[in-house]
C-alpha cells in the first residue's frame, strides 16, 4: 500500500542579511508515513523539526523556501500546490496542533463556532449536524457536557481543556494526518497524561496518522510507534520505537536516551559534551563528531551516508558503514 | 543525624483577594502555603515537587525573603529569619542563594559575567578587585567554564552556559543553601544531564544543600536525597528519594507516578486514575485537598483534614487510608 | 519549540545592543558606514560643523550691518541682490547668512542642552518612581500629571517671563518643561524591569537599593532614554523658536533662527519672503533631521519602543 505521507530529500534554507547568510534549517529529510500510522520526530531546539512540519503544510514564514527534496501526500506532491490549492488541504486532510492553545485559540469566539469553522468550511456541514457534529468531536476529547460547554469561551477553561479543543477544531475537517507540535510542553504532568491517553484514543480510533514533534522522549515511547531522530536539520536515525529505545545505532540516540533520568534509578546521566550546533556554521563532515564519544577521522571529512540496519530502520553513521546485519530483520517481526 | 540547616515551620502564606471598584473589599484569601513543615539538612538535596498552583514557587519566595509569611516560621541554623536586620540579615544573604528557570533573564543583561558573578561579593566583602578576580575565576573553573569568558556578556552564551553562570553567581560567596527553582526546566535534553551532573558534583565537594523544586518527577527523583510531594499549598507525602520510587503511598504521588512519561515503550503502563483539573486555592475543598480527585475518597476524607503520620522509617504521609 | 527559536538559535542573535556597544562594536570598516542612516546626517553634520566653526566661517559679523549696504538687500541671484551678502540684509542691514550661521549655535546648543536636561531629570524621577513605588511613586505621578497638564509653551512663557531671558536660562527652563515626556516612559520600563529574574537575583544577594538602580536598572533604561531624546530634541528646537519668535529667547542681538523669523514677520506682506524663509527652512531641516534619526536609533536600539 502506498504510503500516506512520503517525505523525500526536503531541504529547506532560511535566508536573512539579504541573503547572506543561509541557515539550512532542514538538509536533507526523508522520512514515510502510512495511514494510522504514529511518528515522533524528536529533537532538541534548532535542529529542525518544526522547520520540517511547516514545510509539509506550506506555512514557513517569508525568510525561508523550500529549495529541494519533495513532499507527496496521498499521492500528490506538496511543494508544487499554489497557496489556494494548500489552504483547500490543510485543515481538510492535514491539521496542526500547536504548543501554546491560548494562542491556538481566539478569544473572541465560542467554542462551539472554533470548533465548527473546519467542518462549515471543509466538510459543509450545516445546521444541526454541525451542531451534532461538534458535540461529537467534543466528546471524542472527552469534554464533559459538551453541548453546554461549547457555547462557553476560551478564557473560561483550563489549559488542559483548551489544548483539547485545538485538538478537536484540528479532527473538525476529517483530516488523515495531523501534526501535533510539542502540544504539551505548557500542560502539568497530570493534565498532560490525561490529555495523552485521549489522544492516542482518538487516534487508534480514526485512523488518523500522527506526526508527533517533541524533545522528550518519554511522550514518543509512549504514543508512537516509529521515531525520527533529527540532528542539525537531518535525520540521523529513524525506525520503529522500541528498536531504537532497546538498541539505538546512532551515537547520538545512544546519547538522548542516556542523558534522560529514569524514574528509581540513581545512575548517573550520560552528559553529551559540547553545544548543540550552530546552524549557521555547522562543522564539516557529519555535524554530530564533535560531540560523539566514537567520532573517527572519516566522520569530520565526509558527511555518512544513510545506512540500512533493518527494515524501515536507518541510521547515518560511519560507525555502521557495512553493517547491515540480517539478524535484525527477523527481530523486526 | 545533624541539626537542619533550615526548618519550615507550620508556614503560612495567605494572599488576601478583594473585589469591588469603589471600596475594595476583602473577600477571602488564596491559600497558597498552608501549613508547610520541612527541614533541609546540610550537604543534602530535598526535592519539591508539585504542579502548578500547589504552592512551590511561594514556598521559595518565602524562603528568600521575598515576601513575608502570614503564619509559621523559618528558622535558619535555629534563628527564625523574619525578624533578622542587619549583619544577621546579610549573613542570611550571603548564605542562602538561587537559581531560576529561565537563563535568558536571571543575568543582568548590560554587565559583564565576570561583574555579575562578583557582585555577591562586592556586597558582601570587602575583598579587593583583585581578590574578586581571582574567586571568580575560582568558581568559572568549578562550574566547567573557562575563567576567560569573565570579560565576556551574557548574550554571548547558550542557555547551558547560562545556566552555569547563574550556579557559579550562586556559588560566589560562602553559600550553604541554594534554591534551584527549575533550574533545567528550560534547556535542551541533553544540556539538562551535563547541568544535573555538574550539581552534584558542586555538592560532592562543597557540601552545600539544595533545595530542588521541579514538575518532573524523573528529574527530581534523580538528584534529591528526599522528596516532598505538594498538593495546594501542603505537603502531602515526605520520603526519601528512592523509598517513594518504590512505595508512593498518597494517592496523589501515585497518580504523579502513573502519570510520569515511561522511559521504554514497553514499560507497563496504567490508566490515570484521578480526573478533572487542581481545584482554586481561594477555595479549597475541605477535609483533605486532594478528595474531589482521589479515587479512594472516603467519607472521612471530605470532613476532615489527615493529620501527617511517619508510616515507615522517614517516610510521612498525610492521608486517612494511613 | 518554533522556527523563531530555531532561527535565534542558528544566528545567535543579541538582544538590543547599548548604543556605544553597538558603535564600537560594529565600529570600522566599510560595513559601519554602510548602516548609518544617511539622511538625518547628511543634514545635521553639516549643521553641527557649521554651528562649531561660526567664527570662521561666517562672512560678517551678525550683530553689526555690513559696511556700506542697504537695508532689506535680496539675497544676490534676485534684482538688486549682490555678491557680498549672499542671502540678503535685514532691517539693520546685517548678514542674513551670517546671522543663519549664528543662529544654528543656538538652537543646536539649545536643543541638545536642553534635552540633556529633561532627559537626565525625567529619567532620574522615572527610575525612583518605577523601583522604588509607595508614595515616592504616588507623588511623582501625580507632580508629573498636573505638570503634563500645563500647555508646554504657555508654561515656558510664564517661566522666561519669571527669570529673564538667556541662552543658559532658556536651557534649564526647556528642561523642567520637557522632563514629562522621560519620566511616564521610563517608570514603565523600570516596573517591568523590576520583575525581570536579574533584578531579583540582586536583591536576594542583600543588595542595596541604590547599587541596584545604578547598575541593574540605570544601563538598561539608557537605550530608552537615548531614543526618547534623539525624538524629543525637534520638540526642543522648535520650542525654543517660539520662545525666540516671541522675543523672550535668546536676546537681541544675538541672532537666533526663531527671532529671526519675527523680525522679518512683517516684511512678508511685501515680498521680502528672504528673512523669514531661509531661517524657518533651517529650523524644518534640523528638526526633521533628528526626528529621522531618532527614528533610526529607536528602530536599532530598542525592540520595546519600536512599536511606538
Amino acid at each position: 500500500m502506498a504510503p500516506l505521507l512520503r517525505v523525500s530529500k526536503l531541504q529547506t534554507h532560511y535566508f536573512s542579511f539579504g541573503g547572506s547568510r543561509v541557515v539550512k534549517a532542514v538538509d536533507g529529510v526523508s522520512f514515510t508515513l502510512r495511514e494510522g500510522e504514529t511518528i515522533g520526530l524528536v529533537g532538541e531546539s534548532g535542529c529542525g523539526k518544526t522547520t520540517t512540519c511547516l514545510s509539509i503544510v506550506g506555512l514557513l514564514p517569508s525568510a525561508a523556501r523550500i529549495v529541494g527534496g519533495s513532499v507527496e501526500f496521498a499521492g500528490e506532491e506538496l511543494t508544487q500546490k499554489r497557496p489556494r490549492e494548500m489552504r483547500r488541504i490543510r485543515g481538510r486532510q492535514i491539521a496542526m496542533i500547536l504548543q501554546d492553545p491560548m494562542a491556538s485559540l481566539n478569544p473572541l469566539f465560542s467554542i462551539y463556532t472554533q470548533v465548527a469553522e473546519p467542518a462549515y468550511y471543509h466538510r459543509a456541514i450545516r445546521g444541526r449536524s454541525l451542531r451534532q457534529r461538534v458535540a461529537e468531536l467534543l466528546r471524542a476529547v472527552r469534554i464533559p457536557s459538551p453541548a453546554t460547554r461549547m457555547r462557553e469561551y476560551p478564557h473560561q477553561m483550563s489549559g488542559g481543556m483548551r489544548q483539547r479543543v485545538v485538538g478537536a477544531i484540528a479532527m473538525a475537517g476529517g483530516p488523515k494526518l495531523i501534526i501535533a507540535d510539542e502540544p504539551t510542553t505548557n500542560l502539568d504532568v497530570t493534565i498532560q497524561a490525561q490529555y495523552l491517553e485521549v489522544l492516542k484514543d482518538i487516534q487508534q480510533e480514526s485512523g488518523i496518522a500522527l506526526i508527533f514533534v517533541t524533545h522528550n522522549l518519554g511522550i514518543v515511547a509512549k504514543m508512537c510507534d516509529r521515531m525520527a531522530v533529527m540532528y542539525a536539520g537531518q535525520i540521523v536515525e529513524q525506525g520503529p520505537v522500541r528498536h531504537l529505545f532497546r538498541d539505538a545505532k546512532h551515537p547520538y540516540t545512544q546519547a538522548l536516551l542516556g542523558s534522560v533520568p529514569k524514574l528509581g534509578s540513581k545512575e548517573p546521566l550520560f552528559a553529551i559534551p559540547g553545544q548543540p550546533p550552530n546552524l549557521a556554521y555547522l562543522p564539516t563532515g557529519c555535524a554530530f563528531h564533535p560531540r560523539c564519544p566514537n567520532a573517527m577521522s572519516r566522520c569530520a571529512a565526509q558527511e555518512p551516508e544513510n545506512a540500512l540496519i533493518a527494515a524501515n530502520w536507518t541510521a547515518k553513521c560511519w560507525l555502521l558503514d557495512g553493517q547491515t546485519e540480517e539478524r535484525y530483520v527477523s527481530a523486526v517481526a | 543525624m545533624s541539626a537542619p540547616l533550615l526548618e519550615l515551620d507550620d508556614l503560612k502564606k495567605y494572599f488576601p483577594v478583594s473585589t469591588g471598584a469603589l471600596w475594595r473589599r476583602k473577600t477571602g484569601s488564596v491559600k497558597a502555603v498552608d501549613g508547610v513543615d520541612l527541614a533541609i539538612y546540610p550537604g543534602e538535596t530535598l526535592g519539591l515537587i508539585g504542579e502548578s498552583g500547589c504552592g512551590k514557587t511561594t514556598t521559595s519566595k518565602l524562603i528568600l525573603l521575598q515576601e513575608p509569611p502570614t503564619g509559621g516560621n523559618i528558622r535558619y541554623e535555629g534563628e527564625n529569619i523574619s525578624g533578622l536586620e542587619g549583619r544577621a540579615l546579610m549573613r542570611y544573604r550571603r548564605e542562602v542563594q538561587v537559581v531560576f528557570q529561565d537563563p535568558y533573564s536571571s543575568l543582568s543583561p548590560r554587565m559583564r559575567v565576570g561583574d555579575i558573578i562578583a557582585e555577591p561579593l562586592e556586597i558582601h566583602t570587602s575583598l579587593t578587585r583583585a581578590a574578586r578576580a581571582q574567586r571568580v575565576a575560582e568558581v568559572l573553573e568549578l562550574v566547567g567554564l573557562q575563567p576567560e569568558v569573565a570579560r565576556l556578556f551574557p548574550h554571548e552564551f547558550s542557555g547551558g552556559q547560562r545556566q552555569r553562570i547563574a550556579i557559579a553567581r550562586a556559588l560566589a560567596t560562602d553559600t550553604r543553601l541554594i534554591v534551584l527553582d527549575e533550574p533545567v526546566s528550560a534547556l535542551d535534553v541533553s544540556i539538562r544531564a551535563q547541568i544535573m551532573n555538574q550539581l552534584e558534583h558542586l555538592q560532592e565537594t562543597l557540601g552545600v544543600s539544595y533545595l530542588f523544586i521541579g514538575h518532573d518527577l524523573a528529574t527530581v527523583a534523580h538528584i534529591s536525597d528526599r522528596i516532598a510531594v505538594m498538593y495546594l499549598g501542603q505537603i502531602v507525602e515526605l520520603a526519601d528519594s528512592l523509598e517513594l520510587c518504590a512505595r508512593p503511598l498518597h494517592p496523589y504521588t501515585q497518580a504523579l507516578f502513573t502519570a510520569a512519561l515511561p522511559s521504554h515503550p514497553d514499560q507497563r503502563h496504567e490508566k490515570l486514575k484521578i480526573t478533572g483539573e487542581v481545584p482554586s486555592a481561594l477555595d479549597p475543598p475541605a477535609g483533605c485537598r486532594f478528595h474531589t480527585r482521589c479515587p479512594h475518597a472516603m467519607p472521612r476524607c471530605a470532613c476532615e483534614a489527615p493529620v501527617r503520620k511517619e508510616v515507615a522509617a522517614r517516610h510521612r504521609v498525610a492521608c486517612h487510608l494511613y | 519549540m518554533t522556527t523563531t527559536d530555531e532561527i535565534a538559535t542558528a544566528a545567535a542573535a543579541a538582544p538590543a545592543p547599548a548604543a556605544a556597544e553597538y558603535f564600537t562594536r560594529r565600529g570600522g570598516g566599510l560595513r559601519f558606514v554602510r548602516e548609518l542612516p544617511l539622511l538625518p546626517l547628511a543634514i545635521l553634520v553639516p549643521f553641527i560643523l557649521i554651528a562649531i566653526l561660526a567664527n570662521l566661517i561666517a562672512p560678517y559679523d551678525p550683530t553689526e550691518p555690513i559696511p556700506g549696504a542697504k537695508i532689506f538687500e535680496p539675497p544676490f541671484w534676485m534684482p538688486g541682490g549682490s555678491m557680498h551678502a549672499l542671502l540678503g540684509t535685514d532691517f539693520q542691514a546685517r548678514d542674513v547668512l551670517s546671522r543663519l550661521i549664528f543662529g544654528a549655535r543656538v538652537s543646536l546648543i539649545v536643543g541638545m542642552m536642553g534635552t540633556i536636561v529633561a532627559g537626565s531629570l525625567g529619567t532620574a524621577l522615572g527610575i525612583l518612581s518605577g523601583y522604588l513605588g509607595g508614595w515616592v511613586d504616588q507623588l511623582i505621578m501625580r507632580v508629573t500629571d498636573a505638570w503634563l497638564a500645563l500647555p508646554a509653551l504657555v508654561f515656558a512663557i510664564f517661566l522666561a517671563t519669571v527669570v529673564g531671558p538667556s541662552m543658559w536660562n532658556i536651557v534649564i527652563i526647556l528642561g523642567l518643561v520637557y522632563w514629562t515626556r522621560y519620566t511616564r516612559v521610563i517608570r514603565g520600563e523600570v516596573l517591568s524591569l523590576r520583575e525581570r529574574e536579574f533584578v531579583k537575583l540582586a536583591e536576594i544577594a542583600g543588595g542595596s537599593r541604590r547599587r541596584i538602580i545604578l547598575r541593574h536598572i540605570l544601563p538598561n533604561v539608557m537605550n530608552s532614554t537615548m531614543v526618547l531624546a534623539s525624538l524629543t530634541i525637534g520638540v526642543v528646537i522648535i520650542a525654543e523658536a517660539s520662545l525666540s519668535f516671541l522675543g523672550i529667547g535668546v536676546p537681541a542681538p544675538q541672532p537666533a533662527w526663531g527671532s529671526m523669523l519675527s523680525d522679518g514677520r512683517s516684511m512678508l506682506m511685501v515680498g521680502d519672503w528672504w528673512l523669514t524663509v531661509f531661517p524657518g527652512l533651517c529650523i524644518l531641516l534640523v528638526v526633521l533631521a533628528t526626528q529621522l534619526l531618532g527614528d533610526w536609533l529607536r528602530v536599532r536600539l530598542d525592540p520595546q519602543l519600536r512599536n511606538m
